[in-house]
């Protein structure tokens, strides 16, 4: 048997008869929607676009370092790679991927609601999203960008000859795309809850998706006006950054790390919301420690803000404000352990399924977990002094954002597939998938670490021969990594036409969102659901069609 | 002889080592946590497989205890890790008081030193072992940085301004130094050697290639004149502006009546900025020389004004402050 079996004997199930999918058909059904669910797919669609094109020149940068000289493109050339793969990945991949496409399918129905707050002000999202998406597009086509996607003045906006300005402009306009999202978000949790759909009874998931909503509304702002000043240095020679100007290109970082280093917290917080989704589910217990996992997502969001500057601990910023923001980063280090050792503590004593998506779920546990203690070697101020600007902190912001956020985004597609497209993919082939992309990652980056150690800065189109060895390793792994991309996207789409209907709870999940058919009606329920039950709790919902059996030792885990 | 496969670079300063301490306590920390939670997942995922496809698991709902000692044991740790890396980069930012001076002057892609005589290599640099050296870090465009893995040290160079790095060499021989901020097409290749010599031969090695290079402090005084410095700036505290002579290293009182130290960064900003601090009793007449001197000719006016430390000092006119309003 090549499908995910639901666990109880399998009933044949058919697929819905009406459904979003179906409600009404034509290209204009699409780009005039207002389905949060279908506006979901467009965003689907048109980050995997994006995340495509930064794949490309990701494998292009890997290729060119096989060679201490380089052997594939130009300076001029590779500098633009790794700063176009950076601003497509960044804003727009990682930023939208999670909330824009998952959390904007999954909220309302997590929560009993319709739509989101907002249905026009969502599809206006997207639309925005496309014309930054435009800009930027147009900036890499007509002689690209190589600035870094860090933007530095005064290099961005004095001494670069590339297309910054209509890339500055894409990111400035992309931002309001994300800040109506948050926006969104924020409005709908609070005031669309189903009856019963208490504070403490939200599935985490929304609770990350809270958090992140507040970065976005209060960060995103920061970063458009920033960049938009580049743009205004650039295009009318007005002072902002530049010295010579009178401009000081340290306020730049500083203004650029205030959303920034908020922004890393937008990419993993909501990855972190799916994990606490799937972890209870494929345990089939309740998630250990909910309040402090919910609570610790809006400490990282506080505490995320007031972090900034240990980005800068050797631009020759005081040496108090160094002490300050290096003990701040330690304590933002503290709610992400919280988590881990909570979800970690949520597999003891549970009934484990080794489906696809809890492999990518623990998958990110163990790549998290090392991207985020290798964030302790950072914040560690005599440390950065010999590692800031090298492969170390690509290694580390690559464990944290690709081992972390994608694997997060990838596991999440694999646990709500059924839901959004009513069918289940191949079983075996999706575990083998969650394998390679485990060990394919950690062949990529892990050897980057040591290169930054002995001292290889970024960002570099040559290095000196003796880095040659851990590039190619880290080379070799990249090709794994990349088959453990190609897998997921080949057989997903092969089963929205082709897979097993899945029925409307297949795994079975306790949220509120497997209550519905799969995939769901327009309006989400057929009836406005009440609910009675509290989040993840396996043993006292005879609607899921388990056995409540006796339990297996005392319920607090005290021997 | 380090292997074919190094875990770290050669260490060849006095930061080296304690680096290399603080980088082998954190990933001690660091490897046990990461292995606690990895023995953990992996023992649960085999040992609480799911038998039975009905079967759920035991609800546990938390424990206020564990939650306590897994934020209050991490953090004791996380403060150790903060307050050992603090030492060492206080350290790292505060020389000593009897440095070997050095300029280094970054542009788009080369480096530029200059020695305290007034010898000038590219991407080069030479030091003596066993002296503490500082580095006086200038940019002519956009931000460079200086990294020397095997001294464990790098700072940001960041044009408009002076960031100044030290270090102690260790251990003669020739390490690689680096551009590690991204500064634009040639970032790659903006880098070079730093030799660390035995002090003799340092000697040796600076009055014996120094033949034909400009002495700065005589650049410094053509300069002086070439620009007209010297029309207010008269020696006998007479002029419109004040006299030079002795200033370097000490106190200014300013018509704010605060003081500031005349340092390197004093002065460049009186140079390019002259209105940003004014001198008591006198009056915003000069005119800014932004953009009209190189980050070179910043460093021999510098070092031209240096020299008149051991100048008379005029009993008035001299913008020094009282040695009781002084730090000294």
């Amino acid at each position: 048997m090549n499908q995910t079996a639901p666990t109880a004997p399998a009933p044949a199930y058919q697929m819905p008869r009406d459904h979003y999918l179906n409600s009404s058909y034509g290209i204009k059904s699409w780009l005039l929607t207002t389905d949060h669910k279908r506006i979901a797919l467009l965003y689907l669609i048109s980050v995997t676009f994006f995340f495509f094109i930064g794949g490309v020149f990701a494998t292009m940068i890997r290729i060119h370092l096989l060679t201490p000289n380089g052997a594939l493109v130009t300076p001029e050339t590779y500098n633009k790679l790794f700063t176009m793969h950076g601003v497509a990945m960044i804003f727009f991949f990682l930023i939208p991927s999670i909330p824009a496409v998952l959390g904007n399918f999954l909220i309302p129905p997590m929560i009993g609601a319709k739509d989101l707050a907002f249905p026009k002000i969502n599809l206006l999202s997207w639309y925005i999203y496309i014309v930054g998406g435009c800009f930027v597009l147009y900036s890499f086509s007509t002689g690209g960008l190589d600035t870094g996607w860090t933007f530095y003045t005064p290099l961005s906006s004095i001494y670069s000859n590339s297309a910054v300005t209509p890339a500055v402009i894409g990111i400035f306009i992309n931002g309001f795309s994300s800040i109506l999202t948050g926006l969104n978000f924020i409005v709908t949790i609070h005031t669309m809850r189903a009856p019963g759909m208490t504070w403490f009874r939200l599935p985490l998931f929304a609770w990350a998706h809270y958090a992140t909503s507040l970065i976005m509304i209060l960060g995103t702002p920061v970063i458009a006006i920033t960049l938009l000043l580049v743009g205004f240095e650039r295009m009318f020679h007005l002072g902002f950054f530049n010295p010579s100007m009178g401009g000081d290109p340290i306020l730049f970082q500083h203004l650029f790390w205030f959303y920034s280093h908020p922004a890393v917290y937008i990419m993993i917080l909501p990855a972190m919301g799916v994990i606490s989704e799937i972890i209870p589910t494929f345990a089939r217990k309740p998630i250990f420690g909910y309040s402090f996992i919910a609570a610790s997502s809006i400490a990282i969001a506080v505490i995320g803000f007031l972090v900034w500057a240990h980005h800068m601990f050797v631009t020759g910023e005081s040496a108090y404000a160094a002490l300050a923001f290096s003990f701040l980063s330690y304590l933002v280090a503290i709610p992400s352990a919280v988590k881990v050792f909570n979800w970690t503590s949520t597999l003891y004593k549970g009934s484990i399924s080794w489906d696809a998506p809890m492999l990518y779920a623990l998958g990110f546990i163990g790549l998290f977990t090392i991207g985020g203690l290798t964030g302790l070697f950072l914040a560690c101020l005599g440390l950065d002094i010999h590692i800031h600007d090298t492969y170390f902190v690509i290694a580390h912001f690559h464990y944290i954002m690709v081992g972390g956020a994608v694997m997060g985004y990838v596991g999440g597609l694999h646990f709500w597939w059924p839901k959004i497209t009513g069918r289940l993919y191949p079983e075996a082939l999706s575990r083998f998938a969650a394998i390679v992309l485990f060990i394919g990652f950690n062949l990529t980056f892990f050897p980057q670490f040591i290169l930054g150690y002995l001292g290889m800065p970024r960002r570099y189109h040559s290095y000196p021969p003796e880095f040659q060895v851990l590039n190619v390793l880290s080379t070799a792994g990249a090709s794994v990594l990349a088959l453990g991309y190609l897998l997921p996207m080949i057989y997903l789409t092969w089963s929205m036409r082709y897979g097993k209907v899945a029925g409307p709870n297949p795994w079975p999940a306790t949220g509120l969102e497997w209550k519905t058919d799969s995939p769901p009606p327009t309006e989400n329920f057929h009836v406005t659901p009440v609910v009675d039950w509290d989040p993840y709790d396996f043993n006292n919902r005879p609607d899921l069609g388990l056995v409540a059996g006796a339990p297996l030792a005392p319920a607090h885990g005290d021997d | 002889m380090q292997s074919q496969l190094p875990l770290y670079p050669p260490q060849a300063s006095n930061f080296a080592p304690h680096v290399d301490a603080l980088m082998i306590f954190v990933t001690s920390v660091c490897v046990f946590f990461a292995f606690a939670i990895t023995v953990a997942v992996v023992y649960f995922f085999f040992k609480y497989h799911r038998k039975q496809p009905n079967e759920v698991g035991v609800p546990i709902l938390g424990d206020s205890r564990l939650e306590a000692a897994w934020i209050i044991v991490p953090l004791i740790i996380a403060l150790g890790m903060f307050s050992w890396g603090a030492v060492v980069y206080v350290d790292y930012r505060h020389s000593p008081p009897d440095v070997l001076d050095i300029y280094l002057i970054g542009k788009q892609w080369m480096w530029k030193a200059q020695q305290p005589n007034g010898l000038k290599e590219i991407n080069e640099l030479h030091v003596p072992v066993g002296r503490n050296v500082r580095l006086t870090l200038a940019s002519e465009d956009v931000i460079h940085n200086f990294f020397v893995p095997a001294f464990r040290v790098k700072m940001d160079v960041v044009p408009g301004r002076y960031n100044t790095m030290w270090f102690r060499p260790t251990v003669p021989g020739r390490y690689h130094f680096f551009c590690s901020q991204y500064c634009g097409t040639n970032h790659a290749v903006m880098g070079g050697w730093v030799t660390v010599m035995e002090p003799t031969d340092y000697a040796a090695w600076l009055s014996g290639s120094g033949g034909g290079q400009a002495n700065p402090v005589a650049a410094g005084e053509k300069l002086f004149a070439d620009k007209a410095c010297a029309t207010c700036h008269l020696a006998n505290g007479t002029g419109r502006a004040p006299s030079l002579n002795g200033l370097y290293g000490t106190q200014v009182l300013l018509a704010d009546g605060t003081t500031v130290t005349a340092d390197d960064a004093y002065i460049r900003e009186s140079i390019l900025q002259p209105n940003a601090k004014i001198v008591a009793g006198y009056q915003p007449l000069m005119p800014t020389f932004q953009g009209q001197l190189t980050e070179e000719q910043i460093l021999a006016l510098t070092a031209y004004i240096k020299s008149l430390q051991s100048q008379p000092v005029p009993a008035k006119g001299a913008g020094i402050a009282p040695s009781s309003t002084g730090k000294k």
